[in-house]
């Protein structure tokens, strides 16, 4: 009787595109196809011309306290003044670069972190994974708004810089959860087996192997946390911490409130700075969202078939 | 039972970490705001107050500051937080209980409620891929998940309440009336409740509608899915029992993990909506730099995330029996 | 002999998987029949159709595969026009499935004993008592003490888990029970155990068995007839001792020297050189030529039809003559 012998033999993995070019590339080509994606890249572009033109476009100086208070919208002003006699569309343009500024940065910062922690955490493994890992869940699990008030409270009036800390200090631990776990299935591949049989060390496998190979996921959490970014900064400005005197969506709102422009009959002065908050926050997350489908083909769009 | 002991751990290990940053914060920030804090509040309140402050913070300065720490903890288990300043002469302690129940009357109920609709709403659109609710909602509720939630908050006030006049501005109940065990009480509550609840609602449901789609869309490709239609079971049945019950699993850690970043935004909508809740009252406390109650504020909420954090893990462990063996 | 009208009959099936590229066909025109009681091995190289042909046999493909062209005779009805609701009254009385992983296919949160009696229940409304009663009985049926009913999956053996699903499968003695690769998870002492009480079962339930396997010389221990695939086409099919012992098609003859006999003398392994052909562009002629040992120059440009040999049915030109 013949020995039995399993026919098939599974194919060695291809290792994946470990080239920086050839992976955006992919990514690239692929986002451009998807409705959502292209949305939030217009969205974005629109927002960063705005930003850069921005002396260009504003009409007038957006702290010059020159006209009468709480017009309506006219021709000179075309979303009307503050109470205290701003143009409210100045302003709103002077203000796109910090908003812009503090979701970009912020989020690069807070990426950065959970690349470094969620990386190291499924490489160093044993007690280093266990105590990052716990380090991670207690920042994920306490509530992000409180403790930057608590932060930035103390800090006092520090600006920017502050809110970015603060922001970081609380955002770094959803992405550094997920970036561990995509880190320790891509430790086990064959790839990697090969890497480390030639005899490469530790950092290049984690530069050159790991790393290119979770750009998409990366580029998912930098996402997420610039649009954590927004909402945060938006809401810390809202109440006032931060520097009120500075220009940004977040401030405008915080003096609209406090001015009472609900009430007083200057609605506009409340919308188009939320607006604008809204639609750079939703631009980040529709890329963010155009991202997981690419990462997920499942999750692509079904055109349903009359059965 | 080692996954609840290793959540009980993961609970007590937190608490104690916000503690840990209670105590370390003030003394860390440039220009030590502690010990400015004591030298702004003489001469505006009382030797004794300061003293009790002082112990309730553990910032006795003639001890080591080990020492202090210790003092720190025993004062704040024992539920000694010290004065307002805000509310003085109230303790902190009596403030906080004041603002607790309408926190988590508001925040709790609109969670859970956003919570269960997002899961069958996030359930049924992935059982009908392509279908209305497929085709709809995901990009809908991405765009609604990125609105801030104190604006959408304003937006509400602005068109259903100011415009409308359908709902009160804010505030809990009517001022002018009392706090009773009464129907139109009840009323009132309910009345005032409702707007910051919708917004609590619509910022938030988005998030769980779409967890759920996506994890839902993965258990359907599932073996025992595809079984459980060979063996020839009611579509119902296996949307609930099969694919259901199971995409919900990761869904419960995900929504216990998100807890933190949920109330955050529901702090704001009590802010806006001047809600005498633990939020709007921490706002006031910043305003008017009194530490002692921001702080407890602070651990209080960050106590009631930790506990519906650990009633979210003993859920789980009731709905999947894997978890129940030892690992 | 009587012939008896089959049980099964498969009639030029087409399955195309749908994509944005267009459409690849994983299965090309195949017909099979399998008679009551019969036990039909299909055997073949991952990716050569044979799990898609069996769970569109079954009716259960689902996006982006779909049923293309031909039909599928159960009982005298044609399945791919019948509607979901008929199906469903058929499906599990009538004809089971069990899959390759058990792991896989059981709902990991619900005990044996409810999985069974959702199966049952879909079907017969049935007292309490009735079904667990049923359902005792066929878990003895499998060899597994009946306690087992209150496990659940992860609490079960491997072996013990796949005999559950087969349990699964006969709890209404169905004619006819399509498994695909149910032995391919377990060790090599299980399979052949597992392989043995399948028999056995047959023997005394007396279900037809359709048995989808990469593994020839497992399945031709135990199968009446066996069928080998290639590139989503049947190129041989005939009663087991034929087709094993005398192999006809050069894929299969190339299948069988491909692992080496104990006895006799020690011969080099041969193997199939090349690889199985991207169905996207399948090879122009006969699919097979790019690999094939004794390739005529029509092969490349001729598709070859079935001819018959000794009861068995071989799609080549070498056998072209003397039809």
């Amino acid at each position: 009787m013949a020995v039995r012998v399993v026919i098939d033999v599974a194919p060695m993995e291809a290792p994946p595109a470990s080239t920086r070019a050839g992976v955006l590339g992919a990514v690239g080509l692929a986002l451009l196809r998807s409705r959502k994606a292209m949305f939030g890249v217009a969205m974005l572009a629109f927002f960063s011309l705005v930003a850069v033109l921005a002396p260009v476009i504003a009409p007038y100086d957006p702290h010059a306290l020159q006209f009468d208070p709480i017009l309506g919208p006219s021709a000179q002003h075309l979303l009307g003044t503050t109470s205290f006699g701003q143009d409210i569309f100045s302003q709103l343009v002077w203000s796109t670069r910090q908003s812009l500024v503090l979701a970009i940065v912020a989020g690069l910062v807070a990426t950065l972190i959970s690349v470094i922690v969620g990386v190291s955490a499924a490489y160093l493994g044993g007690l280093w994974d266990h105590v990052l890992n716990l380090f991670t869940d207690v920042f994920l699990v306490i509530p992000t708004l409180p403790l930057m008030i608590v932060v930035a409270a103390y800090a006092g009036s520090g600006g920017v810089a502050v809110l970015i800390a603060v922001i970081v200090l609380t955002g770094w631990s959803y992405g550094a959860r997920q970036l561990r776990s995509q880190a320790l299935s891509l430790r086990n591949r064959e790839f990697l087996e090969a890497a480390r049989v030639r005899g490469e060390r530790s950092p290049y496998i984690i530069v050159f192997e790991v790393l290119p190979n979770m750009t998409s996921l990366i580029v998912a959490i930098f996402l997420g946390a610039a649009l954590y970014a927004v909402l945060a900064a938006a809401g810390l400005q809202f109440i006032g911490l931060g520097d009120p005197n500075d220009l940004s969506w977040g401030t405008m709102l915080y003096w609209a409130q406090a001015n009472g422009a609900l009430l007083a009959g200057s609605p506009i002065w409340v919308l188009a700075p939320g607006i604008c908050i809204a639609l750079l926050g939703a631009a980040f997350a529709l890329l963010n969202y155009a991202f997981d489908e690419l990462s997920n083909p499942a999750l692509r769009p079904v055109r349903r078939k009359k059965a | 039972m080692s996954y609840l002991v290793r959540r009980l751990e993961f609970f007590f290990i937190t608490l104690w970490a916000a503690l840990t940053i209670n105590f370390i914060l003030p003394r860390v920030m440039p220009g030590n705001p502690a010990q400015a804090m004591l030298v702004r509040y003489h001469g505006r309140v009382s030797p004794q107050t300061i003293h009790t402050l002082e112990v309730a913070l553990g910032l006795n300065n003639h001890q080591p500051i080990f020492q202090q720490y210790l003092q720190y903890l025993g004062n704040t288990l024992t539920g000694n937080f010290g004065t307002s300043v805000t509310f003085f002469p109230s303790s902190v302690g009596d403030i906080v209980k004041q603002g607790l129940p309408w926190t988590l009357g508001l925040v709790g109920m609109s969670t859970v409620i956003a919570f269960a609709l997002g899961t069958v709403i996030g359930m049924l659109s992935a059982w009908r891929r392509g279908g209305f609710l497929d085709a709809i909602l995901p990009p809908v509720f991405i765009v609604t998940s990125a609105f801030p939630y104190f604006w959408l908050g304003l937006i509400v006030l602005l068109v259903l309440s100011l415009t409308l006049g359908w709902f009160p501005l804010g505030f809990a109940y009517d001022i002018t009336g009392s706090i009773e065990l009464s129907w139109s009480f009840v009323g009132q509550v309910i009345s005032h409740g409702f707007l910051p609840a919708l917004t609590i609602v619509i910022t938030s449901i988005g998030g769980w509608i779409l967890t759920m789609r996506n994890t839902m869309i993965t258990t359907l490709a599932e073996d025992y899915v595809k079984m459980a239609r060979a063996k020839g079971l009611s579509p119902v049945r296996i949307m609930f029992m099969y694919a259901g019950r199971n995409a919900i699993l990761p869904n419960l850690t995900g929504f216990a993990m998100s807890l933190g970043f949920v109330i955050s935004g529901a702090i704001l909508v009590e802010i806006v909506f001047n809600y005498p809740g633990l939020g709007f009252t921490l706002l006031q406390a910043v305003h008017s730099e009194d530490f002692a109650l921001m702080q407890t504020l602070f651990l209080m909420i960050t106590l009631a995330v930790l506990i519906a954090v650990l009633a979210a893990d003993i859920l789980t462990a009731w709905l999947d029996p894997r978890t129940r063996e030892a690992s | 002999m009587i012939a008896t009208a089959p049980l099964l009959e498969v009639n030029d099936l087409c399955v195309d998987y749908v994509t944005e590229k267009g459409a690849v066909r994983a299965v090309d025109r195949v017909s099979l029949s399998v008679a009551p009681g019969e036990f039909l091995g299909i055997v073949g190289e991952s990716g050569c159709g044979k799990s898609t042909l069996l769970y569109a046999i079954a009716r259960l493909l689902g996006p982006p595969a779909e049923i293309a062209s031909g039909s599928i005779r159960f009982r005298g009805d044609d399945m791919v026009t019948m509607g979901e609701d008929d199906l469903r009254h058929i499906r599990w009385q009538n004809y089971s499935l069990v899959m390759q992983s058990a792991m896989n296919a059981l709902n990991p949160v619900m005990t044996i004993g409810a999985q069974l009696s959702d199966a049952i229940l879909a079907h017969q409304r049935l007292p309490q008592r009735a079904v667990l009663a049923r359902s005792e009985e066929v878990m003895r049926l499998v060899g597994i003490d009946p306690v087992h009913l209150k496990s659940f999956p992860h609490q079960l053996s491997g072996g013990m888990r796949q005999r559950s699903m087969i349990a699964m499968a006969l709890v209404f003695t169905p004619e006819l029970v399509i498994m695909d690769e149910p032995t391919s998870a377990l060790d090599v002492v299980a399979q052949r155990s597992l392989m043995l009480q399948i028999k056995e079962l047959q023997r005394k339930i007396g279900f037809a068995a359709i048995f989808v396997t990469h593994d020839m010389s497992l399945v031709s221990h135990f199968s009446d007839r066996l069928a080998v695939m290639y590139a989503g086409q049947v190129m041989e099919i005939g009663p087991t001792h034929t087709v094993f012992g005398e192999p006809r098609h050069p894929y299969s003859l190339g299948l069988l020297s491909s692992f080496p006999s104990i006895k006799g003398e020690r011969l080099p392994l041969q193997g199939i050189p090349g690889t199985p052909p991207d169905l996207a562009h399948p090879p122009s002629g006969c699919r097979f030529h790019p690999r094939c040992p004794k390739v005529m120059s029509h092969c490349r440009t001729i598709e070859p039809r079935f001819h018959e040999r000794e009861g068995v049915q071989v799609r080549c030109h070498l056998y072209a003559d003397g039809d």
